[in-house]
């Protein structure tokens, strides 16, 4: 029974595959797709394949221009990676792409014995990574990471924006051997062309120096890190930032250098289930090489099934907003 | 050569198969021998009759693929890849052992002219799928021959894959699937019924042919047949083999998964086989 009337709007949930975008925020649309038609323009060993999500990873784009290099393999994921392997045995680079809950939970096995086993030139490329919809866990791929670090010799990179995409495509696909990659797509945020940055595969680069603070992030959550220590500084509290977009390998040699300048709260931040992420990457090579700092502490998504609704209220709701992770901070401070 | 010269000549070729994955097998004190002798014949027409490929080069581009999708007939592969002079004989004493290319499942990493790691049932077809794209995309003619067993028709890939191939008129792409009607946890008409197979696959869009897996000039008939058509459809051939075939003791041995043979049945299966050569046959 409605008795009392709600005196806040309730936010409603954005479609499955809305921008990540705040508003007002720069951004370029379908990076990835851009990219991949600018690239397999000079190599024609390109080839897309999809499970019945073209248009929702942005790979129409290749469709369109290449409709003869295309491959539309049905809502059908096994196949996808298991077909995806064929090509590559066959001299081919496919690029195939589905969202990240699927590609990863349901093709796993696929990707294991037939794509990685056999260090085939696979470049699985899937959207809607963490919470980056609000439908709930069967869209919201919050353990993708963890599964795919696992995989002996595979290659996981976690793009933060436009920019990181559009450099990562064609070193993936130069690469030899098989690549995971998160895919941001549609109208996808620009904010590293501001920090004199370039992608480079394997590397970690330092955005913004800072003495109180070292935040080693990946993904998305790294251009929250950049908004919240610019919100810090206000208050005196000075935030280094660490991009770390690929995730394996890991670039032990500038995360240690990093960890080893004394005196900094050590934040690792991730739009992934604490489990199995980049935050125990970091952690596990710290502990190894003797390296752990005072204080660390891991900005993830928690070990659970997460929440459908809109995505503000679930990223305010596990802490991953720019508002929530400036108080986590500040409080980790003043621990 | 005439058609009956082709018949002798696969005969010997199935027989030898026969006899080099019971040498295997007692190398190994075990393996999948009465799958090999079931499957034998199938194999003698896919490496002694179907097949273009080059021995001495595995890699040549314009070879048939044969994906071994059931790993563990990879006793019943090599045996055929040493008769078609892919592997030398010498090597069939390492089977199984450390550090041998012939390891117990197949793996396209350890041994020349194994296209796939198979044993994760249900993958080969899907990649089969992957491989007559690519071939077709890049005007290879060269056709690619997936096999199977019946157990793994209860995974669901084969059947995503099976849509594929039709959807996309795949018509360099056959399937043998060996019934044998048995899988690790009893007849696998039992453990997951699969009949009417024949009617399943035409309603895919396949080009179907069920035989007597054990009779070869069905089974060669079977071959030229899905050689020969100009539909742009796949074609699958279902072949129905008696496990341990050629060996009557192991023919009537309670039927498993894994037969048992014990020590000294390697040689008397060797002995019964050579009593029953065909003519003009040598070890």
């Amino acid at each position: 029974m409605n008795t009392v009337a709600d005196k806040k709007p309730r936010l409603t949930t954005s479609a499955m595959i809305a921008s990540i975008a705040s508003e007002g925020q720069r951004v370029q649309a379908a990076p990835f797709g851009k990219a991949l038609v600018a690239y397999a323009a000079e190599h024609p060993e390109v080839v897309g394949m999809t499970a019945d999500l073209a248009k929702y990873t942005d790979l129409h784009l290749f469709a369109q221009a290449y409709p003869e290099r295309f491959f539309q393999m049905g809502m059908a994921e096994q196949l996808l990676m298991g077909a995806a392997g064929g090509m590559a045995k066959t001299g081919l680079v496919p690029f195939a792409t589905t969202y990240a809950v699927f590609g990863t939970r349901r093709a796993y096995d696929f990707i294991h014995q037939v794509i990685a086993e056999e260090n085939l030139n696979v470049k699985i490329c899937c959207a809607l990574p963490g919470l980056t919809t609000g439908y709930g866990p069967s869209h919201q791929a919050t353990e993708d990471l963890a599964m795919m670090r696992a995989i002996p010799g595979l290659t996981v990179v976690d793009p933060c924006d436009a920019l990181d995409i559009e450099q990562a495509v064609p070193q993936i696909a130069a690469h030899q051997g098989p690549v995971y990659m998160r895919l941001l797509r549609g109208n996808v945020p620009l904010v590293l062309d501001e920090y004199n940055y370039k992608f480079e595969l394997g590397k970690a680069k330092m955005l913004r120096e800072g003495s109180d603070v070292l935040v080693i992030s990946s993904g998305f959550m790294t251009m929250r890190t950049l908004e919240v220590a610019k919100q810090l500084e206000a208050d005196n509290v000075k935030v280094a930032v660490l991009h770390c977009p690929t995730i394996k390998p890991l670039d032990e040699a500038t995360i240690l250098a990093e960890v080893r300048k004394p005196g900094r709260l050590v934040v690792v931040a991730e739009n992934h289930s604490v489990v199995g992420g980049l935050g125990e990457a970091v952690a596990s090579l710290l502990l190894r090489e003797g390296a752990a700092p005072a204080k660390f502490r891991m900005l993830a998504l928690p070990d659970a099934f997460l929440d459908a609704g809109a995505l503000p209220t679930l990223h305010d709701r596990y802490g991953i907003s720019a508002e929530k992770m400036s108080k986590r901070i500040k409080g980790w401070l003043s621990q | 050569m005439t058609s009956q010269d082709t018949l002798s000549q696969i005969a010997r070729c199935a027989w030898r198969i026969r006899r080099y994955a019971v040498r295997m097998g007692e190398v190994q004190g075990q393996g999948y021998v009465g799958q090999a002798l079931g499957y034998a014949d199938v194999l003698a027409v896919a490496y002694g009759h179907a097949m273009n490929f080059k021995p001495e080069d595995p890699e040549w581009e314009g070879r048939d693929r044969f994906l071994l999708s059931h790993g563990h007939y990879a006793i019943a592969h090599y045996a055929a890849m040493i008769e078609a002079g892919i592997i030398p004989e010498s090597e069939l004493e390492t089977y199984g052992s450390d550090d041998s290319r012939l390891p117990m499942s197949g793996m396209a990493t350890y041994t020349p002219g194994m296209e796939i790691s198979g044993g994760s049932l249900g993958q080969g077809l899907p990649i089969a799928v992957g491989i007559a794209l690519g071939l077709r995309h890049q005007k290879n003619p060269a056709f690619v021959y997936n096999s199977m067993s019946d157990g793994e028709l209860d995974e669901g890939s084969v059947w995503e894959a099976a849509m594929s191939a039709a959807h996309h008129g795949l018509g360099n792409l056959i399937c043998m699937v060996d019934i044998n009607n048995q899988q690790a946890d009893g007849p696998s008409t039992k453990v997951l019924g699969f009949e009417p197979l024949a009617d399943k696959w035409a309603s895919f869009g396949w080009h179907v042919q069920r035989v007597d897996g054990n009779h070869l000039p069905a089974v060669l008939r079977a071959f030229d047949t899905a050689r020969n058509l100009t539909d742009a459809k796949p074609r699958v051939i279902l072949c129905d083999t008696l496990m341990g075939k050629g060996v009557p003791f192991l023919e009537a041995r309670e039927k498993n998964h894994f037969i048992r043979v014990d020590p000294p049945e390697w040689q008397q299966a060797l002995a019964i086989l050579d009593e029953t050569a065909p003519e003009g046959a040598q070890a």
